[in-house]
């Protein structure tokens, strides 16, 4: 009894002993694979927030094809929550190396001190200005834009034809945009839906000669006459029925309300192409540009992508390199063959339209579109609009507009 | 005396060995719980802006600024945290009420010794284990403006809202059957905490509505579970006298179950209080407080500032008013059904007194 025992213990201390040298065997090994990839390079490390698997797997291909070239290793964290995410990071002081930044956000970011400035991207000059503008606060580039999308005029094609309207009908003015919506509002369709969002509505402001700050940035002018007007111009197609807000139809995006066929025209950016082709591909549309304000003023906003780099990266280097080579023509062009964003560089503005021709007035809206003001906390304002924007058709566009100006204001004198 | 002090009593060491028991639990506790707490009260008084660690060099101490930004500087801020408690307020007067009634009606159905009773306790149980993620989006199918409610309410000639878009609150919807249509002056031009005395009397939209339903439906199985408990706690002898005195069913229900069950309602009344002022994931999922803001809730707006508007500082002194404000609701419920029971006893007493003088005469 007692014999057993002891070799019971014996044997149950050899096992423990066995078990201890295999746990060293193994961290010894994990240590030496692990310098053996640091004498390599250093690991970039890049949070995306992606609009699909095309796009996961082209970032993947291009961060894969660097890693390749340089030997250094950047590794793509899809994330389900950017900005949650972002925030956690930058808390932790452990953030992402680089990360998708949109132009919303980049003054807030920017003025809490957790982003490098970029001034010194080897391409900074290959980027359209207005995008660099978009992502400068300060008089520091805070990303590097990767590609952008601008809004127009989406048709469906059968609806045009059956209300016998014609190339020449495309509409130029407010006037023809109104007559159009309301020659296509028939047959249980409304002429004209969108989102209520001051990224879809807000290109009326701009074409009426309108804007949400003054010149200089420093004045709110969002109650202006200009934009008032623009806001009755939308609320009288609304009230004749010949235009309807997402809201009003159920439908959580133009783009649903479109392939639904609630209505015939819908304001929206390029990236309902996706939609159109997976979701409702029996539908037949085509794009056209906005039309212009009463005094001919072309005006469209701009929704704008880039890369940030964290203040806290111990790899500023390498994370540089990596986002340079991923805003780079090339890649920027196989990520609009993958899934169709249009890219940040002038350079590739020919082939992206030999390849989407049918797109060209998303292209061409690139002129004269607008990005949003680079404001701190202005993205919680403009959240304010959309929710405001919702109630348009129960309100007057004043009361709306007056109270986005005294909340843009204060925004503005904190700024 | 003195070998008493060198070698403690065979119990000696059970403090100890307690202490070492509950290690696992306060550290834990500390840890996921304490510290957090601690760290959050920090930054709610503080311009932490969320660069690097709250306690690092970045923060720095503002007094109650955060907490005067929110209750006394008009603005957005304030306009939303209004907004947010007007929505929330409405939420938690009508889900707690009628989850309440809803599950001890619930309760009473299945404590009888019917056909199939498993069945139907598995049945009214399920929305409680279903995780409320996947119940918002079933919801949001349900009632998608021309998803399977609308249908069914065509069938009978109703033409259904478009539920989740709609930010008419129910009071306003009401009122407007009456011909009233404009707010009186009186009523728009006055505001507390940035909302017109008219939006405050608006009741829950239609969309916060859907979210109540939604609330009576997830929480009144967890309830019912307990007040089956409690139901089962009350000897079946003192229903069994009030049958023989010729008590009706809901007399009986009335005068013996409810009374016997009073703790339990309390303690479903707080569990209630705090869990709908809590309401986060229907929100974040669902409607991320569209339409209008009419679902916006203290929460959910407590993590927008933090993670969105990158003001800590602010999102943090939210959730300590959340928190004031759920320990205040809960005092008074404490108060409320205390009360009662000490009125109560006297009543009894007095009732006693009453026999007993009779008895003497």
């Amino acid at each position: 009894m007692n014999a057993q025992r002891t070799t019971h213990g014996v044997r149950w201390q050899l096992a423990l002993a066995a078990v201890a040298v295999a746990a060293l065997a193994l961290t010894a090994g994990v240590a030496l694979a692990g310098q053996q990839t640091h004498k390599a390079g250093v690991t970039v490390t890049a949070l995306i927030g992606s609009s699909g698997p095309a796009e996961t797997y082209a970032v993947n291909n291009a961060a894969r094809a660097w890693s390749k070239q340089t030997g250094n290793t950047a590794k793509v964290i899809v994330a389900s929550d950017l900005g949650q995410q972002l925030a956690q990071g930058f808390a932790s002081g452990n953030p992402a190396d680089i990360f998708y930044l949109g132009n919303d956000q980049v003054a807030t970011y920017a003025k809490s001190g957790v982003l490098a400035p970029l001034d010194n991207l080897k391409n900074v000059n290959s980027f359209y200005p207005s995008l660099k503008a978009a992502y400068t606060y300060k008089g520091h580039l805070y990303a590097a834009p990767k590609d952008f999308s601008t809004l127009a005029l989406v048709i469906n094609t059968a609806s045009w034809n059956g209300a016998k309207l014609k190339n020449a009908d495309l509409p130029k003015t407010w006037k023809q945009l109104a007559s159009v919506a309301k020659k296509l509002t028939r047959n249980g369709q409304v002429g004209l839906c969108t989102n209520p969002e001051f990224h879809r509505l807000g290109v009326f402001m701009l074409q009426n000669g309108g804007w949400l700050v003054s010149k200089n940035g420093k004045t709110a002018t969002v109650n202006s006459k200009a934009n008032i007007a623009a806001f009755n111009f939308v609320k009288s197609m609304i009230k004749n029925g010949s235009m309807k807000l997402t809201n009003q139809i159920g439908a959580g995006w133009g783009g649903e309300g479109f392939g639904k066929k609630e209505c015939a025209m819908t304001i929206e950016g390029n990236w309902i192409s996706g939609a159109m082709q997976h979701d409702y591909p029996t539908v037949g549309w085509r794009v056209a540009e906005l039309p212009a304000g009463p005094s001919g003023i072309k005006g469209t906003l701009q929704y704008d992508g880039g890369w940030g780099l964290a203040a806290a990266s111990k790899n500023k280097a390498e994370a540089m390199a990596l986002i340079t080579y991923l805003t780079q023509t090339k890649v920027q062009m196989g990520n609009a063959k993958a899934f169709g964003v249009m890219p940040s560089v002038k350079a590739d503005r020919k082939p992206w339209s030999t390849l989407y021709p049918k797109f060209a007035p998303f292209l061409a809206g690139a002129d004269y579109s607008k990005s949003i003001p680079t404001v701190p906390n202005i993205a919680t304002v403009l959240g304010d609009f959309n929710q405001q924007l919702q109630g348009l058709p129960n309100t007057d566009p004043k009361t709306i507009l007056n109270r986005i100006q005294s909340e843009l204001q204060s925004v503005l004198n904190q700024a | 005396m003195l070998k008493r002090f060198r070698e403690p009593g065979i119990r000696g060491h059970e403090a100890a060995a307690g202490w070492l028991f509950l290690l696992p639990v306060i550290v834990i506790l500390g840890v996921f719980l304490i510290l957090p707490i601690l760290m959050a009260a920090w930054v709610s008084i503080s311009d932490w802006n969320g660069n690097g660690s709250p306690l690092g060099a970045h923060a720095h101490y503002v007094g109650l600024a955060n907490y005067r930004h929110l209750l006394t500087e008009p603005g957005l801020d304030q306009n939303n945290f209004g907004t947010s408690l007007r929505n929330n307020l409405y939420y938690v007067i009508f889900v707690v009420p009628i989850q309440t009634v809803v599950a001890l009606f619930l309760a009473v159905l299945v404590n009888r010794r019917v056909k199939f009773v498993g069945f139907f306790r598995t049945a009214f149980y399920f929305p409680s284990v279903t995780s409320s993620v996947a119940i918002t989006v079933l919801f949001l199918f349900l009632f998608d403006p021309t998803g399977a409610i609308n249908k069914l309410l065509s069938f009978v000639g109703l033409n259904g809202p478009a539920w989740f878009y709609d930010p008419d609150g129910l009071f306003h919807i009401i009122i407007k059957h009456f011909g009233v249509h404009n707010p009186p002056s009186g009523l728009a031009n006055h505001f507390f905490l940035g909302v017109s005395y008219w939006d405050w009397l608006a009741g829950p939209s239609v969309a916060m509505s859907v979210f109540i339903v939604m609330a009576v439906f997830t929480t009144s199985g967890t309830f019912m579970l307990l007040f089956l408990a409690a139901l089962q706690n009350i000897d079946d002898s003192i229903n069994e006298a009030a049958e023989l005195d010729g008590a009706s069913e809901w007399r009986k229900f009335r005068h013996i179950t409810v009374p016997m069950i009073r703790p339990t309602i309390f303690t479903i009344v707080t569990l209630g209080l705090i869990g709908t002022w809590q309401i986060f994931d229907q929100i974040y999922v669902g409607t991320k407080g569209s339409p209008l803001n009419t679902t916006l809730t203290p929460a959910f707006l407590s993590f927008n500032a933090s993670f969105n508007s990158n003001e800590w500082g602010v999102g943090a002194a939210l959730a300590f008013i959340l928190f004031a404000i759920i320990v205040f609701f809960t005092i008074i419920t404490r108060i409320v059904t205390r009360d009662r029971d000490t009125v109560r006893k006297r009543r009894f007493r007095g009732a006693l007194a009453f026999v007993g003088i009779r008895g003497d005469r």
